[in-house]
């Protein structure tokens, strides 16, 4: 499949799709359905220094087109993921995974970064800077363009690997936060996170997510992440990864033709387990249609 | 965990607001009663948890109550309409320690899980109990589905206007082996307090994915946060720290 192959930091990519994290645990969810060694890779849960329980119930919520979450960072901490969860992951996939940090210190991110550094496993470091679903972390350092660069500062002095830092479209200038990432050393970017959203229970009266505000993604983004992609890859020199909304391989196209130089599936694997096989393998089809020989060939192609 | 498409053959109110769904297609995933289905509907992107009824051949019966939009919309659907389902998902009642004279304990279509367990419970030459509660005698369903298992059956309504006046915990005073219940939380949590046995309760919560990804449904247990989704629904009394739930 040498025409889906693509490059990410140096990384060769089978194909450019990325099961996003946060959607696809550690992987072994859905290597009970499929032989997940098809996809490009697929970035494993965010993760924190410490364990993390998340927040309360309920954490998830429905709307048109898509759905919110405010899941809150549950994930077992750094060491127990190293020790358990990777070791488990080595045996179902056997391509370099992306490793999402998240964290609540600049302190933390590089601790959780240097940590992730000595796995042969990890292949890039997603920085996460755009959880809008914790306080006092996540967000907060994405949007802000000299936080966000003094995050990718002090995770850059401790790691080898490709650094990505995953922004917030909760921003009035993505590109300014960009920049100021790429300024900082940053390897590559990848965006949207989810964008703050919430429902509100007539019934009740309150606010569907105990959270009150939670992240909107599915179908209903993508317009807006095209757009940011768009924005920020002419911005930039460093690749960015399309992700919001991705559901198909039009998107996928339409994200590369955009700017991207891999795009990440999200909430669509959370309705159909198999979204990501299935737009790998329909693809070619797609790709013959609109006559293009090599995904490679189309990065930024709509730009002119 | 599969993903199949089923074809409905019967969709039939049971009451003003139940109602029974037959489909047919690939229930080889389903293993034990107790598990649910995901449903994939027009128009609203997140699939519908529902509790497997009951399984027989290729046929896969679900009892639905009209809640909101999905189900709703459910009501709707006449016989041949084709529905993407996930099934075989999350896990099932042990039926191990039921003993000789288990109690099984229903609030609404939380009946749907109970009817499955009665089936297997029968099945084994078990002596059944069945406690049927709902708000009044227009909302009373599946009585004579359970006694034609050969169950014991004792209904409760709120307002007394059929059987036992009051909450299902009324019709709790009698000795019983172990107990398996459905239904309401606080239904659910007030039958817990209630026996002085060890059972299991089905819990139905806000889900996103269905199969253990999103981590959209965790609950406290004394073993950890655990994925009512994928380690759940179906939790030991013992195990269930009810934190935020109530």
């Amino acid at each position: 499949m040498e025409r889906l192959a693509v490059s990410l930091c140096g990384i060769e990519l089978d194909n450019p799709v990325i099961a996003a994290s946060g959607t696809f645990g550690y992987g072994y969810e859905f290597a009970e359905i499929y032989d997940i060694n098809c996809l490009g890779t697929f970035s494993f849960k965010g993760t924190t220094l410490q364990a993390r329980e998340g927040n309360p119930l309920p954490r998830i919520a429905d709307c048109l087109g898509g759905m919110l979450n405010a899941v809150g960072l549950q994930n077992p901490g750094v060491d127990e993921v190293i020790s358990r969860e990777l070791p488990r992951l080595k045996q179902v996939f056997h391509k370099p995974v992306m490793a999402n940090v998240s964290g609540f210190s600049v302190v933390e991110y590089a601790e959780v970064c240097r940590r992730l550094d000595e796995q042969e496993q990890v292949g890039w470091l997603e920085v996460n800077v755009s959880c809008p679903n914790v306080h006092g972390g996540g967000m907060s350092f994405g949007t802000d363009p000299c936080a966000a660069a003094e995050v990718t500062r002090a995770v850059k002095a401790v790691t080898h690997k490709p650094v990505i830092l995953k922004l917030s479209p909760n921003v009035t200038d993505i590109v300014s936060v960009a920049r100021a990432c790429e300024d900082a050393g940053a390897d590559g970017i990848s965006l949207i996170n989810t964008l703050m959203a919430m429902r509100i229970d007539l019934k009740e009266r309150k606010p569907v997510l105990a959270n009150t505000t939670g992240g909107l993604s599915g179908p209903a983004v993508f317009p807006v992440a095209l757009r940011m992609v768009w924005q920020v890859s002419r911005a930039v020199k460093i690749p960015v990864i399309g992700l919001g909304g991705v559901s198909c391989a039009e998107d996928v196209i339409e994200m590369m033709l955009a700017g991207a130089a891999a795009v990440q599936v999200g909430a669509a694997n959370l309705v159909r387990p198999t979204a990501c096989r299935d737009i790998i393998t329909d693809l070619p089809r797609v790709m013959d249609k609109y006559g293009i020989e090599n995904l490679r060939d189309i990065i930024g192609g709509a730009h002119g | 965990m599969k993903q199949e498409l089923f074809t409905i053959i019967e969709n039939t109110p049971l009451t003003a607001k139940v109602s029974r769904l037959r489909l047919r297609g690939d229930s080889s995933a389903i293993e034990g009663p107790g598990q649910f289905v995901d449903l994939k509907l027009e128009g609203l992107f997140l699939r519908r948890p529902l509790s497997v009824c009951d399984v027989e051949g290729d046929c896969l019966t679900l009892l639905y109550e009209t809640a909101g939009r999905g189900t709703e919309q459910m009501r709707e659907l006449p016989a041949g309409t084709q529905l993407d389902l996930l099934t075989g998902l999350g896990n099932s009642f042990d039926l191990t320690p039921a003993g000789d004279a288990p109690l099984l304990i229903a609030g609404g279509t939380g009946a749907s899980p109970m009817y499955g367990l009665a089936k297997r419970l029968r099945a084994r030459g078990v002596a059944v109990s069945v406690i049927l509660g709902f708000a009044a005698a227009a909302d009373v369903f599946y009585e004579e589905e359970f006694r034609a298992l050969g169950a014991e059956v004792t209904v409760c309504t709120e307002d007394g206007s059929y059987g036992l006046p009051g909450f299902v915990t009324a019709a709790m005073d009698r000795p019983f082996s172990y107990f398996y219940t459905c239904g309401p939380k606080a239904m659910m949590h007030a039958v817990c307090e209630r026996a002085k046995t060890g059972g299991q309760l089905s819990l139905a919560v806000r889900m996103g994915c269905g199969f253990g990804a999103c981590m959209g449904c965790r609950v406290e247990t004394v073993s950890g946060g655990k994925r009512v989704c994928k380690d759940g629904p179906v939790f030991r009394k013992e195990e269930l720290l009810w934190k935020d739930l109530l």
